[in-house]
């Protein structure tokens, strides 16, 4: 029988700080990357070296909770031997998992790893069971990351007909596309989330005031415009204006942020497993906010299901670190598709 | 090298796309996918119906395969794979990891398609472990993927490469036609019906960027690998494949076999290994 004893809360660790962060405001669990492209943030200040997983580890542990390590980029022939290095390093730092997303790399950490937890990214792009028993089948994967398309009915499908755990985003950054699957950024850029670990990365941003207002460029690119009042958003492709038979509108998806908290009775019936909170990029004051907020959340699920209401506070405390300060369902809605 | 049409992106009237395979029977390529890649809800075809097409291309002595859904979401895009999986006659471009169990499980022999995000040669080894006999390169993939892969190849793998048409970057949950109308997925007027080549998304300053194609998302200029033939070939790809369009596409297959040449808007910066949009004078 599904409980909420049993669902995990995922919080996100950019870097040290906001490990400690999230530990302290009641995850279960933290995810980290190391500090090159094996993992799908690789951004300039993010991540952790050597000293410091090693410390974050230690602090994780100390107080009860699991340290995931990201390696969900796609390695290559000349640079195979980095990630399967990363493998290595995170067995040997004692993380709880690593979540991959490449069949090799799997194969390669049940080898050299047999007793190492492997979660599959949703990177890995797998939306149905048959897909996630594949991989529980050649790779002995323990949990499946589910890419943020389906509703409500499919996840519940999905949970029912494999033994592998699943864990569904819950708050955080949308990325519409299926991830894995998406080479918008490298069309534009040359850097791409599957085998670099970014989405229009830094150095190709430009903002810039201009008589019309202020205009993003991505690699010269005009993704959007603002005027006076309107916030600007990051210039990922997805969440650009663009012109479409003469109207000029939000052509894939608005800046807005997945908050799916009003689910999560749904979300624990349904026998999900894990909650992930989305934003290795954010601060760790970011991540104090939102992991406590869930925390409380879960745990009032916890002491009664049935009467579960996101409290009034929640919702504005998240609204306010969301993008675009709005939030949506996403997928689990199925009117939002 | 072999030339390949690959599966139609678009979603066409029946009669419209049963003329076009009719074509595709007199078409000098060797090799053809059907069947529906892009939403399951577009039904102008069923699989009898894209079956009964692959027939007739057997005929005109084509070798034909099946290709699978990209974005597997219900229990019926379940069992419609299913089906596919066992039609008992055409081999199967398996597009996500739900099918490749399936085809394995069934011991069939597949291709594995360009959503399979195959980077390495591990990856490739598991896959040809599973039953690949054919790789399709991610359209983000280009040459140095290519030799780092080639130097491992398994034994009979072959390799094949979108050479031509645009490049297909995204799949969503959302279909971005039916919001460009204001509709849900699920009561969509199968409004992409209406654009046989998709919508042009242009930036704010004019320029044409993407194509919106359903749940899918396009590159708006064409990739074309024309000029990049011997270094494909000396890179070891056996198979070009060229993406159908509404128009022109007995032209472009008419170049590759070395009659005729090509204009329009071309993009080759992926196989260069630069950015997908660029144009790299070969």
């Amino acid at each position: 029988m599904p409980g909420s004893a049993s669902l995990e809360l995922v919080c996100p660790a950019g870097g040290l700080p906001a490990l400690k962060a999230a530990v302290d405001n009641g995850a279960d669990c933290v995810y980290a990357g190391f500090r090159d492209d094996t993992n799908a943030r690789n951004f300039t200040g993010l991540n952790f070296d050597d000293a410091q997983l090693r410390e974050g580890v230690r602090y994780a542990h100390d107080r009860g909770a699991k340290v995931l390590i990201a390696l969900n980029t796609y390695p290559q022939a000349d640079n195979w031997a980095r990630w399967t290095a990363a493998v290595d390093k995170a067995a040997d730092f004692g993380v709880d998992a690593v979540i991959l997303a490449d069949p090799g790399l799997m194969d390669y950490a049940r080898r050299a790893h047999p007793e190492l937890r492997l979660h599959l990214s949703v990177q890995g792009s797998a939306t149905s069971y048959e897909a996630i028993n594949f991989y529980r089948e050649r790779f002995d994967i323990q949990r499946a990351v589910l890419p943020r398309v389906l509703s409500m009915a499919q996840v519940e499908q999905v949970v029912k007909n494999t033994p592998v755990e699943i864990e569904v985003f819950g708050f955080g950054g949308l990325c519409v596309m299926v991830e894995g699957r998406c080479a918008l950024s490298a069309y534009a850029t040359g850097t791409s989330p599957n085998c670099n670990g970014a989405c229009s990365p830094g150095k190709a941003v430009r903002w810039e005031q201009t008589p019309q207002g202020v205009e993003t460029r991505l690699a010269g690119i005009l993704i959007d415009r603002f005027q006076e009042g309107e916030r600007a958003g990051y210039p990922t492709i997805c969440k650009g204006r663009f012109d479409v038979d003469d109207e000029t509108y939000y052509a894939i998806e608005e800046p807005a942020s997945l908050n799916t908290l009003k689910l999560l009775p749904e979300l624990i019936n349904v026998g999900v497993r894990a909650i992930k909170i989305e934003g290795r990029q954010r601060s760790p004051a970011y991540v104090a906010q939102v992991t406590k907020i869930w925390r409380d959340a879960i745990d009032a699920c916890a002491r009664d299901l049935v009467h579960f209401e996101p409290k009034a506070a929640w919702m504005a405390d998240l609204n306010k670190v969301s993008e675009g300060q709005s939030y949506t369902l996403g997928a689990y809605n199925r009117p939002w598709k | 090298m072999k030339i390949s049409l690959g599966p139609l992106q678009y979603y066409w009237p029946k009669r419209q796309t049963l003329d076009f395979y009719e074509t595709v029977a007199a078409m000098p390529v060797d090799i053809v996918y059907v069947g529906e890649t892009v939403c399951s809800r577009r039904h102008e075809l069923r699989l009898e119906d894209w079956l009964d097409v692959a027939n007739r291309l057997i005929q005109a002595g084509k070798e034909v395969r099946v290709s699978t859904l990209t974005l597997v979401e219900s229990e019926s895009d379940l069992k419609a794979l299913r089906r596919e999986v066992n039609n008992g006659r055409f081999g199967v471009e398996a597009n996500e990891m739900g099918a490749v169990r399936l085809l394995a499980e069934a011991k069939l022999p597949f291709v594995a398609g360009p959503t399979l995000n195959v980077f390495n040669p591990e990856t490739l080894r598991l896959l040809a472990e599973a039953g690949a006999t054919r790789w399709v390169m991610p359209p983000e993939a280009g040459r140095e993927t290519l030799a780092g892969i080639r130097a491992h190849l398994p034994a009979g793998m072959e390799t094949e490469a979108l050479a031509f048409g645009r490049l297909p970057l995204a799949y969503s949950a959302r279909c971005f036609t039916a919001r460009r109308f204001n509709l849900q997925k699920d009561t969509c007027e199968f409004k992409c019906i209406d654009y046989p080549e998709g919508m042009m998304a242009k930036t704010r300053e004019g320029q044409p960027f993407l194509v919106i194609n359903g749940i899918q998302t396009q590159s708006a200029k064409t990739y074309n690998l024309l000029p990049d033939l011997p270094g494909l070939a000396a890179a070891g790809v056996d198979i070009l494949r060229i993406s159908p369009q509404p128009e022109g596409t007995a032209e472009v297959v008419a170049a590759f076999r070395g009659r005729g040449t090509l204009s329009g808007d071309f993009c080759n910066g992926f196989w260069h290994g630069q950015p997908g949009l660029e144009w790299i004078q070969a």
